[in-house]
């Protein structure tokens, strides 16, 4: 599904070049719960970009379900994200003026879908996250938990393979967290592959797989850990 | 369905800035109004001086005798040339061109009596078509000196309105008796009060007209004071006025060169002139709306800068959705040109409504009558729209270019 071979990305910043991703070899396969781990500046956001089709590696290859991320065009990344990729932020990134209705369906507006199904598919997702009684609220008028529900809701709008999900209880208390830890175990279940960035190691934990990122590099990849246990 | 994906989002999102949107309108309704009265005021002054200068005539030309400067088969100069009333069919004769032509009798300091009231004015012996010529029109119930009156010599005279109150205070004039240098005429017209604002001898309000025989066979005059002529095609004013320097150049011996023979006022070139003025008032009328329009062109670049900063989030969060760059550059283009003619639409149409309820304002006023009432024409209308949509799209295409250029990971972290 999701395939990296001596992936790097720099960045230059005034004059000084930062190299945030040292030549990463990664393989997520399909149905996969995977957490990110590590310190702060370890390029853990950095290769979620990359993986999310957000940003595009420097060097080195990024195969998602075949095809070569880096010889996309502008409107084909963008085509990715809105079908293939379901993003989930820790600061929810919501549009703040609109209602929860009309955040889930700006992914299905972006896909091109005709009214009457968006109108079905957002009803169906927001009860999904149990939020059915929230439709016409605003994100100033929810909890940090039921905002989060709104973007998961969201990320799922077009179906995709893939959920994306940077910290996404980073902004939350722990029983909120723990609602949407659970949230995404669900969806695991489905069928979803799930990489979720943390800082958690509670969170880390539960999940299938954990890879752990050090300056850039993967330091391990939870796969190694998981045959020799 | 790109389309119906640009419009979807486009109008929902728009829908959401409702008061950055109405303050965005104010200035263009603002600036729109601007340029509208402004171009809508040299306009009307534009239509008002040319009622004005119909007050004289339309499309006429006056000529006066003067003296030779210009020796001709063996004749000095200074010989003075004069006008006589077989000079005007002899012209018309001859340049077809003309299309009315006729002469006048002036004489200053004339005795007019109505019962006890005495007054001193100015009086004229002319030919009837003074009446197209020189717009002499009669008030309702009277009527102007005709051809029969000419024919006869009769003892009818024509009041300007002005002369009419002054002798006759309230009076009904028509058909009452005044002297004339102790000569009885019986009044037949008062002129309808009109606009002018040029003159030779006086204000027609001002004098009285009876018919060129009459004049001749009272005062005796051997000569015209001046002719008139009119053509129809105006814009062969100076052929016209050479051919005529020709004709009367052979009848009296002069040189058609020698423009101090005949003196001619052209009142079309002095209209041509005149518009070329007027043209000038209104490019920097123009101007001063354009550029006060200007500026509220670069409050919606502005406001749309600011609203590209405010929504860069949004913008991330949109690439991250999966929105191409071309709807994210539609999206802003697209409010922008919207902002742009709602605003000029709502401003275009108060200016309507404000020029026509002042038209409807009874204020009588001589600056009125000089200045004229802010007048919006169709070719402003049209000019104005052409300004805002090239000012729409300019203030719209540099920021969208701006907002659909954002890298989306920068943009999410945007706080």
């Amino acid at each position: 599904m999701i395939r990296m071979n001596q992936v790097v990305k720099s960045y230059t910043t005034g004059k000084v070049d930062f190299t945030a991703l040292k030549g990463i070899d990664l393989h997520i396969r399909k149905g996969e719960l995977a957490a990110v781990i590590g310190p702060s500046g370890s390029g853990k956001s950095t290769l979620m970009n990359i993986v999310g089709c957000l940003d595009i590696p420097s060097s080195g290859e990024y195969m998602l379900e075949g095809s070569d991320v880096g010889q996309l065009s502008s409107n084909e990344l963008a085509e990715i994200r809105n079908r293939k990729i379901g993003f989930v932020f820790q600061a929810f990134n919501l549009l703040p003026y609109a209602t929860a209705y009309e955040n889930v369906e700006v992914p299905l507006l972006f896909a091109g879908a005709k009214a009457k199904y968006r109108r079905e598919r957002v009803i169906e997702l927001l009860s999904r996250v149990g939020l059915a009684n929230k439709v016409s609220n605003r994100p100033t008028e929810m909890s940090g938990g039921e905002m989060q529900r709104v973007a998961i809701a969201r990320a799922l709008a077009n179906e995709p393979d893939v959920i994306l999900a940077d910290e996404p209880t980073g902004n939350l208390d722990s029983k909120s967290g723990g609602e949407i830890v659970k949230l995404f175990h669900e969806l695991w279940e489905s069928g979803k592959t799930i990489i979720m960035i943390t800082h958690d190691n509670n969170i880390a934990a539960t999940a299938e797989r954990v890879i752990k990122l050090k300056d850039g590099m993967i330091d391990s990849n939870g796969l190694k850990a998981r045959t020799s246990a | 369905m790109k389309i119906g994906i640009i419009y979807n989002v486009f109008l929902r999102d728009f829908r959401k800035q409702k008061k950055r949107i109405a303050l965005t309108l104010i200035a263009l309704v603002w600036g729109t109004i601007s340029i509208m009265l402004l171009l809508g005021f040299g306009e009307g002054l534009h239509r008002q001086m040319t009622v004005n200068d119909k007050g004289l005539g339309e499309g006429i030309a006056i000529v006066w005798g003067g003296q030779t400067s210009i020796p001709f088969k063996g004749m000095g100069k200074g010989r003075r040339i004069r006008l006589n009333t077989d000079d005007l069919d002899y012209i018309k004769g001859r340049i077809p061109e003309i299309k009315e032509i006729g002469g006048q009798y002036d004489r200053w300091g004339v005795n007019l009596q109505y019962g006890d009231q005495v007054i001193s004015e100015h009086c004229v012996g002319l030919t009837p078509n003074y009446r197209q010529m020189r717009n002499l029109n009669p008030q309702m119930g009277g009527r102007m000196i005709n051809e029969l009156d000419l024919k006869y010599k009769r003892r009818v005279i024509f009041l300007g309105d002005n002369v009419a109150d002054r002798l006759m205070g309230g009076d009904e004039p028509i058909g009452k008796q005044i002297m004339l240098n102790s000569i009885p005429f019986t009044v037949v017209g008062v002129m309808a009060q009109k606009l002018q604002n040029s003159s030779y001898g006086g204000m027609d309000e001002n004098q009285v007209s009876i018919p060129l025989t009459t004049f001749k066979a009272i005062f005796g005059d051997p000569y015209l004071d001046n002719i008139v002529y009119q053509i129809s095609d105006v814009s062969r004013n100076e052929e016209i006025e050479k051919e005529l320097y020709a004709v009367m150049g052979e009848r009296y011996k002069f040189d058609p060169e020698d423009e101090r023979a005949l003196s001619v006022w052209d009142t079309v070139a002095g209209k041509k002139e005149f518009d070329q003025i007027m043209f000038g008032i209104q490019i920097f009328m123009g101007i001063i709306g354009g550029l006060t329009l200007l500026i509220a062109g670069v409050g919606v670049a502005n406001i749309m800068y600011v609203s590209i900063k405010e929504r860069t989030r949004e913008i991330g969060i949109k690439m991250a959705m999966g929105a191409r760059r071309s709807y994210i550059l539609t999206q802003f283009l697209l409010e922008a040109i919207l902002i742009t003619f709602g605003g000029g639409v709502l401003g275009m149409a108060l200016s309507y409504i404000m020029t026509e309820g002042f038209k409807r304002i009874p204020i009588e006023s001589d600056v009125l009558d000089m200045m004229g009432r802010p007048t919006i024409s169709l070719e402003i209308g049209l000019l104005v729209i052409v300004i805002l949509s090239v000012m729409g799209i300019l203030a719209g295409l540099f920021p969208a270019m701006r907002a659909s250029s954002v890298n989306p990971v920068e943009s999410l972290r945007y706080e």
